[in-house]
Parts: structure tokens; sequence; C-alpha cells
């Protein structure tokens, strides 16, 4: 049996493609006006890619995730690991854990960490001052849920407690273990994760304007008040990195985890 | 924060703080504010993204729908902050391309007729880019788990297709539904750089209070945010406990 597609099916989808569409395009035919009298021009393009700042915060925030990403999984993957091979009666609790930080958005996140850092513990200042520690101990905390989510999936799919017992059986020691069996079991996971992680810091700005950073972010809402073409061109730039991480996780984590894929902290 | 929302600069504990929101009008009005953005871009971007999930997933769509459709939901749903409220801005705006066309071309400047793109029904248009996306997602298990059978049964049984909708279709899809919009709600609520970028406080939200507060001028109390960011997390939790409760009611349906 054939099936029409229905028309309302077609306008529904049509209304759909198109919200999410023109506002991109438009963001296009803008950038692209920066000629005299408003020409098409590649102009903002140039402007932007001579920018110092703009190679500067890109590349600070391009290393920021990676440090989250890094930083991430040598805490989670033991951790996930260890609660999926024996301590699986505090799942619940890991469960609960990794979902706090939806509930806590960064907005809240970045006031607790102040007050912890300067009232509490009174943290170094060389921990404060430099985002490479400051910055990336809050990120690590904002992507812990979509970082955990991904490696639980991955952890799911696989018989961490027979894969663990051959190894050890065979002689292999606990690190052999996690590194050479359980890793790449759980590769795909962890990849979805670093993409996902990636996405969120390159596009994080409440935490970082508020704790006075200069990040790729901050530095477009710079532009954006100062000028115009250039801000469209960055936008693109910006969404162009959104769509390449949010591709890499498709293309590189098949089946398990990619079900945890889902939005970014950023907004 | 809990404990710094119940304290006063000198460290002694307080319910001033707390009080002082209940009482002042401006962090009433911020609230209620907040609370109605998120409630309008719920329910508009959970209707329209059901619908647009329906009409793509449903049989009979080409193949090659779902995944493009998936994709470039995940990326949107991903695409805020600073960079997407440019891209209104550049469309929407006094200057935007969509502004300037319909001024020129339908004879039509929106400017003219009430609406801004910094003001209350702006934000919410900005934020239905994202809303939309993130019903797509999350609705789409629930869409897949309507049964085709399920439908044949009842049409075969002699159902027409309204009352396949009303005693089968929408009670199954329900619990997911209402699930999804108060997830849309809490992603509305927590909400910070979009709304920044685009109205940079014309708009009176709590996240936005909540900046200017521990932002570093003269006017800032540290402890007044988070007696703030405290109502806001009593916000939250609530809608996160009714997220869980449907969530465990959906669940029955989607193996």
């Amino acid at each position: 049996m054939t099936r029409r597609v229905p028309i309302s099916g077609v306008v529904w989808l049509s209304i759909g493609v198109l919200y999410l569409l023109v506002p991109l395009l438009a963001t296009l035919l803008f950038s692209l006006q920066s000629g005299a009298n408003h020409s098409l021009s590649l102009g903002a393009y140039g402007d932007v890619v001579r920018d110092s700042q703009f190679w500067k915060t890109l590349r600070l925030s391009f290393v920021l995730s990676l440090e989250t990403i890094l930083v991430s999984l040598l805490l989670l993957v033991p951790t996930a690991y260890w609660v999926h091979l024996r301590l699986r009666r505090i799942k619940p609790l890991v469960e609960f854990l990794s979902i706090l930080p939806f509930v806590v958005p960064a907005i809240i996140l970045i006031i607790g960490l102040l007050q912890l850092y300067n009232g509490t513990i009174h943290a170094p200042l060389w921990f404060l001052e430099k985002p490479y520690t400051f910055l990336v101990t809050a990120y690590v905390v904002l992507a812990f849920p979509y970082v955990y989510r991904s490696l639980d999936a991955g952890f799911r799919a696989i018989d961490v407690q027979t894969l663990t017992e051959a190894s050890l059986s065979l002689g292999a020691s606990w690190r052999t273990t996690l590194v050479r069996v359980i890793l790449p079991n759980i590769r795909a996971a962890a990849l979805s994760a670093a993409f996902l992680t990636l996405a969120i810091v390159m596009g994080e700005f409440t935490i970082a304007s508020l704790a006075l950073f200069q990040t790729f972010p901050t530095y477009i809402n710079y532009i954006n008040q100062t000028r115009t073409y250039e801000a469209a061109a960055l936008s693109l730039v910006s969404f162009g990195i959104t769509w390449a991480a949010m591709l890499g996780l498709l293309l590189f984590s098949r089946a398990p985890g990619r079900r945890a894929a889902q939005v970014g902290g950023t907004r | 924060m809990l404990v710094g929302a119940f304290k006063d600069d000198s460290g002694n504990f307080t319910t001033a703080n707390i009080s002082e929101i209940l009482h002042e009008e401006q962090y009433v009005h911020a609230f209620r504010t907040s609370i109605e953005i998120s409630l309008v871009t719920a329910v508009l971007g959970g209707l329209l993204g059901l619908l647009i999930a329906y009409a793509a997933f449903s049989p009979g769509m080409p193949g090659a729908v779902r995944p493009v459709l998936s994709t470039f939901s995940g990326v949107a749903a991903n695409f805020a902050g600073v960079p997407l409220a440019f891209a209104f801005i550049a469309t929407l705006g006094t200057l935007g391309v969509v502004t300037k066309f319909m001024r020129d071309h339908l004879g039509f400047n929106p400017y003219d007729h009430g609406f801004s793109l910094f003001t209350f029904w702006g934000v919410v248009v900005v934020y239905m880019y994202f809303q939309i996306p993130l019903m797509i997602l999350v609705i789409a298990p629930a869409i897949d788990g309507l049964r085709i059978e399920w439908r044949e049964a009842a049409s075969n049984l002699g159902a027409t297709s309204f009352q396949y909708w009303r005693r089968v279709g929408v009670p199954v899809l329900l619990p997911s539904i209402l699930g999804a919009t108060v997830l849309l709600f809490g992603n509305a609520f927590s909400a910070y750089a979009t709304a920044y970028a685009l109205t940079g406080g014309s708009v009176n939200l709590v996240p936005l209070i909540i900046g200017q507060q521990i932002g570093g001028d003269v006017l800032s109390n540290p402890h007044l945010g988070q007696a703030l960011a405290f109502g806001m997390i009593v916000v939250i939790s609530i809608s996160m406990t009714l997220y869980a409760v449907l969530q465990r009611r959906a669940s029955r349906w989607t193996k």
C-alpha cells in the first residue's frame, strides 16, 4: 500500500524549514552587504580574518574545549566504568547528580562558583585569574550531564562484567583492562561526549562574560555592539562551528550514545 | 549559594533577601515576565515542534526527510546565545533583511505596527528558534512509539480518524507532550546569553537581573543575586519534578 504525503504535513514541514533557514540566509545576506552602498562584498569576512582578536579568542575557546573534554573524560570514564562494574547500587544517585546541572543553569552556576571561591575557600589568585583553571572547572560541571549520559549509554551497550572478568582472568592488570579492553569499546560514546562538549564550550557566553574572560562568544558580543557586518559574519562562523561539532557527533559516533545527543548549555 | 541567599553583608542569617524579592515590584515583575516568556515559548514552540515532527516522521514522507530534520534540529537546538540573537537582528531588526523586504516589497513595516525585536514578543520569536528544534528532538521517540498497527486496528474496527486521535493517539502521546513542554519551559527560563545579547536588559528577566547583581557594578548586591538564583532554582525544581513524573507515565508506551 502506498500512502499519499498529506498536504498538511508538507505545509507544517515547510513552515518549520522556513523558520530555521530564513534567519541563516538573512544573516548571510547581511554579512555580504559591507561594500559601499550595500553592494555585495566579502569585506566583512576579510576584516574578521585580519582581526588578531578573532584568532586569539577562537584559539582560547578551542583550547578550553579540548581541556574540558580531556578533564571530563579522565574523570568520568573511570567513574562510569566503576559505577557499571561494582557500584550498581549508587546508579540512581549518580543519575540524579547528572541531571543537577540541567536544574542549575549557567547563570546560577557562576554565582555558586564565585561565592565558593571568594567567600568559602579563598581560592588562590593564579587559579582565579586564568581561564585555563577557572573556566575549565566551570565547564566540566556544565558538560557533566552530557558527558556522563553519553558514556552511560556506551557502557550500557557493552557487557562490562564479562569483559572485565575475561581480561583479568587472562592476567591483565586493571590499567590494561581499562585502556585496552574497555576504552576501545566505548570509543564511540566518548567521541560523542567530546563533540557535545566542544559545541557547548565554543558557544558558552554566560559564565565567561560574568567572570570577565575574553572568549570567542564574548568577542562576538563585543563585535555585535560595534561592527554590524562583521557581527553577521561571526554569527555564521559560530553557526558553522556548531554545525561541524554536530556533524562530527553523527559521523564518528554510531549507535550507542547517539540518543544522548540533545542540547548544549549555551543559551 | 543556597546559604548565601539567607545571609546579609556581615554574614548573619536573614530572610531579608528573600522577602525583598517578594515585595520589590521590579523582582516580582521579572519573575512574572520570565515565567510568561517561558510559558508562551514552551506552548507555542511545543505545538509547532509537534506538528512539524509529526509531519516529518509520519509514514509517507520520503525517507531522507527524517535524518536531515533531526540533524538540523540538533544543530539549531544548540545554536543559541549571542550569535542567535545577532542572526535575528540581521533578519528582523530595524534594518534586518526580512524587515526591509516587507517594508519595500509588501508595503508593511512591522515596526510601524507595534512589533519590535527588543520587546517581549521579539524575545519570544528568537527563543522559538531553539524551542521548536528541541521539541522535535524530544518528541521524536514518542511519535515513533505510535505503532502503525494501532491505527490499522482502529480503522479495522470502524473508527474514524478523529476517533482514533481522540481515543488512542492523543492519550498515548499526551504525557510525552506535556513532559517535553515542561522541559522547554525550563530551557527558556534559564536562558541568559540570548536575551542579554538581544535586549541588553530592556526586557526584565530574572537571569538578566542576576547578571546585573553579580556584574560588579556599584549597585550590585551578591546576596540579592543569590536570593534571586534561589527563586529560580525553586521554579526549575518544580518543573523538573513535574517532568520526572510525566516521563515515568510516558515511558509506559515507549520501549
